[in-house]
């Protein structure tokens, strides 16, 4: 009777919640609703867990986590990357309270249950309890599907499912722009994260991060006093675009200004001749044509549903610990073979995010106080319609719109939409 | 082995520093408080532990004297949101020592406790802080600043004020 009936009322209730130009205040407050997002959201999509740069080695391992649950993300000796549950299966302790290491196994400190870095259950003390028990049936919990791109590692906790790179789609491609932005075609995760927590729910994270309309005013203040350039590409004259790629994946596309000033690494608010080393290491690896395009149209802003948020030199990580707090964990990213911009990258990096960082500081003010905001009862909804009237397709059929607009906003509410109606 | 006259009187001099520089923050002074650094001064509050090399990973913060600079031409907008309206802030001092008195230059380290209340709440922040302490012309001032965070390995909620 529940089952059945239950169906159609929870379909009929996300028309309600979400629609194409407003959505309802209580998808940010409700804790059902937050409840419902992990089971369909969370622990059914894929979600981006680490990087196999943290676990370069046989053995090696890192705490990570999918949504509020905590994930070792480990590799076995053959090199191949798995994801367990941190949770012993006997009693449920942790059987790993190390930040990362390397260890062929883990050994649960309550009755010493012994795991292999592949989740098997090696051993169990006093075996002669264990008569008729399968010790096969008892391994680590480990996350359904695994799956790499570009060194980028996912984890989806249902088994079957679109595949990641279905999942990906077009996100592909940026992906891919990234890795050429490194004169070997990789990036590395090897700097460290900041944990910075907010009082906000994530979904405000995720709109935020390519929401092209607030670094005007937000960021208004580092913008006066760092000549950084930023600032212009998020004005109303700005010729970038935002982007709805579909899957819930947006974007802030900066290239056409990039373009326009023509001036290599300008993206990065330098010049190649500041870069001499990576420079001529791109040219080496590219070709000069190749390598000066690269460097003219910079790296990627892209917001890669749920979790995974590339902002040029960094990638934010978004994890949501209740409906109204979470956490974003913000690294630099290093590129293979750039020391001299790796440097800098992780300047820059300190110097823009984290708790006490010039920008995002001031970002988590805005989604903690507009978490204060969706609290009140009037008016209740959020109004998500700017540049619906100048929404249009880029040649690949991907809705754009301004660098202001909300095209970004309203592609994830649809996509979210679609997600929480699915059965 | 009781305090020689020269260790007391410098002992005196680093605690006045220490707790000028504590009010100076505390009460959003940014001018009198840059005024303190040296030309080469350097702001750093570590992230996941206190001995990361800041060259290497990720700090909560890693200023040079420029960027100090930048930061506090950031608060004198007015538009620096996480500091509109500016964090209430007192902090506590104590276990102030002088571990290495070189004459011109000094050692010194010392425990606070933060109280923040803001928008958001309320926030206690603990740490040990380390300073290197310059003497010139007959007066203090840091060249370095380190503030070790009792929970830097754990989330932090914002922390945009001086800490
Ligand atoms: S809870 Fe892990 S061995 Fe018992
Ligand atoms: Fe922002």
């Amino acid at each position: 009777m529940p089952t059945a009936a239950a169906a159609p009322g929870v379909q009929r209730r996300w028309d309600e919640l979400v629609r194409p130009e407003h959505v309802h205040g209580s998808l940010y407050t409700d804790p059902a609703i937050f409840q419902a997002e992990l089971e369909k959201i969370w622990f059914r999509t894929w979600v981006y867990v680490g990087h196999e740069s943290e676990v370069p080695n046989a053995n090696d391992f890192v705490m990570k986590s999918i949504g509020p649950e905590p994930i070792i993300m480990t590799r076995d000796r053959s090199g191949q990357v798995h994801l367990l549950h941190n949770r012993c299966s006997h009693r449920g302790n942790r059987v790993c309270m190390t930040e990362r290491g390397n260890a062929r196994s883990f050994t649960c400190p309550y009755h010493g249950w012994t795991f292999s870095n592949d989740g098997a259950l090696k051993g169990w003390p006093f075996p002669s309890g264990y008569e008729g028990v399968d010790r096969s049936e008892y391994g680590l919990g480990k996350v359904a599907r695994v799956a790499s791109y570009r060194g980028f590692v996912f984890g989806s906790m249902a088994a079957e499912g679109p595949s990641l790179e279905e999942h990906l789609g077009a996100a592909m491609k940026s992906i891919d722009a990234l890795c050429d932005t490194s004169p070997e075609g990789e990036v590395e995760i090897t700097a460290g994260f900041l944990k910075h927590k907010v009082k906000a729910n994530w979904k405000f994270l995720v709109e935020n991060e390519t929401d092209g309309y607030h670094p005007s005013f937000v960021h208004a203040s580092i913008f006066e006093v760092a000549q950084s350039g930023i600032g212009e590409l998020y004005s109303a004259e700005s010729t970038a675009v935002s982007r709805d790629f579909g899957n819930g994946h947006t974007e802030n596309d900066l290239r056409p200004e990039f373009r326009k000033r023509d001036v290599p690494m300008s993206w990065f608010g330098t010049t190649a001749d500041r870069l001499p080393e990576y420079t001529a290491r791109m040219n080496a690896a590219y070709g000069e044509e190749k390598a000066r395009k690269i460097m003219i149209d910079g790296t990627p802003h892209i917001m890669i549903y749920p979790n995974l948020f590339i902002a040029e030199i960094q990638i934010f990580v978004i994890q949501p610990l209740a409906v109204n707090e979470s956490v974003q964990h913000v690294t630099a990213l290093q590129f293979k073979g750039a020391p001299d911009l790796n440097r800098r990258m992780r300047q820059q990096t300190m110097g823009s995010v984290g708790p006490a960082g010039f920008l995002l500081a001031d970002d988590a003010e805005m989604y903690e106080r507009t978490q204060m905001g969706v609290q009140m009862r009037n008016p209740e909804w959020l109004f998500l319609g700017r540049g619906k009237h100048r929404e249009r397709r880029d040649e690949d059929g991907f809705l754009i719109g301004d660098n202001t607009d909300e095209v970004p906003t309203r592609g994830i509410w649809r996509h979210y939409r679609s997600l929480m109606e699915a059965e | 082995m009781p305090m020689t006259p020269e260790q007391r009187d410098a002992l005196e001099d680093v605690t006045r520093f220490i707790y000028r520089e504590a009010r100076l923050q505390d009460e959003h002074r940014y001018d009198d408080w840059e005024a303190l650094w040296t030309d080469d001064g350097v702001y750093w509050v570590p992230a996941n532990g206190d001995d990361g090399d800041p060259e290497k990973v990720m700090s909560i913060l890693y200023d040079n004297r420029s960027r100090i600079a930048l930061r506090i031409r950031q608060f004198h907008t007015g538009k620096r949101f996480s500091q509109t309206p500016k964090s209430r802030l007192r902090r506590l001092v104590s276990n102030i020592e002088v571990l290495d008195d070189r004459g011109a230059e000094l050692d010194v380290a010392c425990n606070m406790m933060l109280f923040e209340s803001q928008t958001r709440g309320e926030v206690v922040w603990a740490m040990r802080t380390e300073y290197k302490l310059r003497r010139i012309d007959g007066e203090l001032r840091m060249s370095l600043k380190k503030v070790n965070l009792v929970n830097n390995a754990e989330a932090l909620y914002s922390m945009a004020f001086l800490i």
